[in-house]
């Protein structure tokens, strides 16, 4: 086949034509456009944190507790070091009950559930539990054990709250990326006569690891911004407490609290706090980032 | 069988002992009952004569193999002799894949599937109640059609994998032990003069046509008696199948292989012995020169000369 007529009626035929070219920079721009005001409001938060809490960051804001004294001059208010390890102490316990038993439960639906009618089940709650307000999870614990057993608030009781608030995250991230690795990895080992058990250990959770690792460290970032449930569970306090059964401070309900305050060194603590907040999460996914990359499920 | 200390030579391991342990292995645990008419006797003659042979027979009675309530694979008797290469041909959904799945029970792992009839291993079947369906998979190797090795393993753990992944464990596995098995199941797969340096790499760097030797390897390392081939050289090209084919040649001194293959020349190539399946039925089976040559049903014919297929 060769392409009929003079050389001028060719190139004619190949040419884009003027309409043509107008509607693709019309879509062009419109796609463009959403993504720069997608970007506006995130750079004006991360601008504004810097500002406003970049001026509160001083050695002394790591290493003091709030000293409850908030009426005089910023230098005798304190710092946020009791917030800080709160919650890093309540998120590390939410995680230790949420990864171990929503790995656990992605594991079964994936490996023994797969289509029974229990499984779909248990798929269907965990979406319906992905969408419950992170509000209504702390209340669900306030009622059971803070009112229901007459005791007071504590930090393991915060822990339980975020942990129901990672669980369905966990599950979730963690069922789509076991169902990533190719079902021919687990019918060779079941073919090489390796039992089930084994073949979950040694095939399908090494090869799907860097992904889950991907999926908890996004459950653990969502946790630990959490003040909602946090507030009536492990309430608050202004001194370290390393205690789980005590009062536990944290950095969203200390930056809840101070941002009330009519003090403007509060107010400017409660920036710091949040710029810490978002640092310490920032850098969870970064590292999940790096984990991701290495996937070899990608 | 890891008893036997390491065995270099598959030759060394006398055929009595051999077949006892073997009974070992698959048989019902120690208080099961024992199914009835084991004839020791006839495995080892069969087992080998002059030359000791380590293939096992598989026979199909009556084999049904259903999806649901699909029947895929409609009562199929055929015989696979023990140190042959058997090809299974026909159509695309003629229940090839269906019946190799269904001699090492790999079959019911797909859910809703269900198999009806009997499969012997040599004169025991398979499908028993009391049988261990892990150790019938350990009997009767496999290798796919896509080569898949694991991709969180090195060449090395790729092919001790399934020594490792046994229930004993790998504390009854001296590191001394486990390596040679490697080795000989690597030369055993004609991979050994290409991989000898390469041991530490992951599987997945090798080419297409090595890591299906490298599958292959794996399922040599646990000695089975049956290895099942289903479609191993689709993906492969011509020179990677020619290596694969001169293996399974080679392979056959030592176990039964049964071949699927949509490649017509490649049963004609490598096959002893070739079934002609169609519909989840069995047409024909005979020699493969009869097959293709002169066989003795008009569809068999057909097929093999490109009619339809």
């Amino acid at each position: 086949m060769s392409v009929q007529g003079p050389p001028g009626a060719r190139l004619a035929r190949f040419a884009v034509s003027p309409a043509r070219r107008r509607k693709d920079r019309l879509a062009r721009g419109t796609v463009t456009a959403g993504a720069v005001i997608a970007l506006i409001p995130l750079a004006l938060v991360l601008f504004y944190l810097l500002r406003k809490g970049l001026g509160s960051w001083s050695p002394s804001f790591f290493d003091t507790d709030p000293t409850g004294n908030t009426f005089f001059k910023a230098s005798s208010i304190g710092g946020i070091k009791s917030a800080i390890l709160g919650t890093v102490e309540i998120v590390a316990l939410a995680s230790a009950i949420a990864i171990p038993i929503g790995i656990g439960t992605a594991v079964w639906l994936v490996e023994y559930g797969r289509t029974s009618r229990f499984a779909s089940l248990v798929r269907f709650f965990v979406d319906v539990l992905t969408g419950v307000p992170s509000i209504v999870f702390g209340l669900f614990i306030y009622i059971v054990l803070v009112v229901g057993t007459g005791s007071s608030y504590a930090g393991y009781k915060g822990s339980l709250a975020l942990s129901l608030l990672m669980l369905p995250v966990v599950i979730r991230s963690a069922e789509v990326i076991l169902m990533l690795v190719p079902s021919g990895l687990r019918e060779s080992a079941l073919a090489l006569g390796a039992p089930r058990w084994r073949v979950i250990f040694s095939i399908v959770l090494p090869t799907a690891l860097p992904g889950m690792v991907t999926g908890v460290l996004l459950a653990i970032a969502r946790a630990a911004g959490e003040t909602a449930p946090l507030l009536f569970t492990a309430a608050a306090t202004d001194r370290t407490n390393l205690n789980l059964g005590q009062f536990m401070n944290s950095l969203p309900v200390q930056i809840y609290k101070d941002v009330t305050s009519p003090t403007t060194a509060v107010v400017n603590r409660a920036w710091g706090a949040a710029l810490t907040l978002v640092v310490m999460i920032l850098l969870l996914n970064v590292i999940a980032r790096l984990v991701s990359r290495r996937s070899r499920l990608a | 069988m890891s008893s036997d200390g390491p065995p270099p030579q598959v030759a060394d391991v006398e055929p009595e002992s051999r077949a006892e342990g073997e009974r070992r292995r698959i048989a019902p645990r120690a208080g099961a009952p024992v199914a009835p008419a084991r004839d020791v006797n006839g495995a080892t003659a069969a087992a080998g004569e002059q030359e000791p042979k380590q293939g096992l027979s598989v026979t199909l009675q009556q084999l049904r193999a259903f999806y649901g309530d699909a029947e895929q694979v409609k009562g199929i008797d055929l015989d696979f002799r023990a140190n042959e290469v058997t090809a299974i041909i026909g159509p695309s959904g003629s229940g090839k894949s269906t019946v190799v799945r269904c001699i090492n029970r790999m079959h019911e792992e797909i859910p809703g599937a269900r198999a009806e009839g009997r499969v012997m291993l040599d004169d025991l079947d398979v499908y028993d109640r009391s049988v261990d369906v892990v150790a019938v998979r350990r009997a009767i190797g496999m290798v796919f059609q896509k080569p898949n090795p694991f991709p969180t393993m090195s060449v090395f753990d790729n092919v001790a994998a399934g020594l490792r992944l046994s229930s004993s464990g790998r504390g009854a596995q001296g590191k001394h032990d486990l390596r040679s098995k490697v080795e000989e199941a690597l030369r055993a797969a004609g991979l050994w003069d290409e991989v000898a340096e390469r041991l530490g790499e992951p599987g997945a760097a090798l080419s297409g046509g090595q890591q299906q030797r490298l599958c292959i390897a794996r399922s040599l390392a646990v000695q089975p008696e049956v290895i099942l081939m289903d479609e191993p050289c689709s993906a492969l090209d011509p020179i990677a199948t020619l290596k694969i084919e001169e293996l399974i040649e080679e392979l056959k001194q030592r176990v039964t292989i049964v071949i699927v293959t949509h490649n017509m020349q490649q049963a004609a190539r490598v096959a002893d012995r070739t079934a002609f399946l169609l519909s989840g039925q069995l047409v024909e089976v005979g020699p493969t020169q009869e097959i293709f040559t002169k066989p003795n049903d008009p569809r068999t014919e057909e097929y093999v000369t490109g009619k339809f297929g």
